[in-house]
């Protein structure tokens, strides 16, 4: 499907997510159950990015000191706790992985 | 109309320390989106049409992995489900607006609109004027990311192949995850989730990381009910 078709189709989409519960208010409640998974998208589906980014190069699954990216992650994951700065983290991935790639 | 705007300004002014964060994040986006391929045209009208960050990053890194339509629009969906929160947390205070005012607040409604709106809402309560907070935060949102999309657009293409910019994908979420892992569901959400991405990895079409969220959702929500 050509590119403009799917951002069409995505935005269309994420308008109805945000609409839908403003435009139904009162007729309509969401369900607690529903409302506790959603709390959770936000990790998970982050995470199933995060994980492939870090672990696998090449193909496989690379647990080792010479993956230069699980390095500067674990650091950048470090920063992000005590930091909870979006800029410092990105900093300080960024600059981690150029260092460990240098050596 | 003095209130409606010294609101609308207030909502600009609330947004303002947000917006630190959201113009390095749209210019990385930017540059992100035309090192995947996608036009400058299509990079720059996506943060108009989606206006939807994480959504926006994952979709340009989809396109890039060749990944199918369906499974694209599905992933996007699966990000921006969280909206829905959003909009069941505000609908209560914008119950009396016209259509028009719903349909607008609710293009415009974002995590970094919600989050100011939401406190100014529970402060004042219904007001005359308390949707223009919204609508100046939105906007301030809005200029903001399509600016920085723009800047990363055109910086982008001066930055050289080698550097390894698509690492600012995984250090962006990183940021937006590890900060809120505050409790074991929550931790626990996160972590099966990537075990299943990695090990679905190899599935077709990139099927992977919707499995993967799924099966995070699911963990994080069974153990918070257990508790």
């Amino acid at each position: 499907m050509n590119i403009w078709l799917i951002m069409l189709a995505g935005g269309l989409m994420t308008f109805g997510i945000r609409f839908i519960l403003i435009f139904l208010f009162g007729k309509f409640e969401i369900p607690a159950g529903l409302r506790r998974a959603l709390h959770y998208v936000p990790p998970a589906v982050l995470s199933a990015i995060i994980f492939p980014e870090l672990l696998m190069r090449g193909g496989r699954m690379a647990i080792e000191v010479g993956n230069t990216r699980l390095l500067a992650g674990i650091i950048a994951i470090i920063v992000a706790w005590f930091s909870k700065s979006t800029l410092l983290t990105i900093l300080a991935g960024m600059a981690a992985l150029l260092v460990v790639q240098i050596f | 109309m003095h209130e409606a705007r010294q609101s609308f300004w207030a909502g600009v002014r609330a947004e303002f320390p947000l917006l630190v964060g959201v113009f390095p994040f749209g210019m990385i986006y930017g540059a992100l989106a035309l090192d995947a391929g996608l036009s400058r045209a299509a990079a720059q009208m996506m943060s108009a049409i989606v206006f939807a960050g994480s959504a926006q990053f994952i979709t340009a890194q989809l396109v890039r992995d060749a990944a199918p339509a369906l499974v694209i629009l599905l992933t996007i969906a699966v990000v921006n489900l969280r909206h829905m929160l959003y909009s069941a947390s505000l609908a209560p205070y914008l119950k009396n607006l016209s259509l028009r005012w719903k349909v607008l607040l609710s293009y415009l409604l974002t995590d970094e609109a919600y989050a100011p709106a939401v406190l100014n809402y529970e402060r004042t309560g219904i007001t005359p004027t308390g949707h223009w907070f919204l609508l100046g935060a939105g906007i301030a949102l809005w200029s903001t990311w399509q600016i920085s999309t723009a800047l990363g657009i055109f910086l982008g293409a001066a930055i050289p192949a080698e550097w390894p910019l698509d690492f600012a994908l995984p250090l962006t979420f990183i940021a937006m995850v590890v900060p809120n892992l505050k409790n074991s569901p929550m931790v626990a959400a996160a972590l099966s989730a990537g075990i299943v991405a990695l090990l679905a990895w190899s599935l077709p079409f990139k099927l992977g990381l919707i499995l993967a969220a799924l099966v995070g959702i699911l963990v994080g929500t069974i153990l918070e009910g257990r508790k």
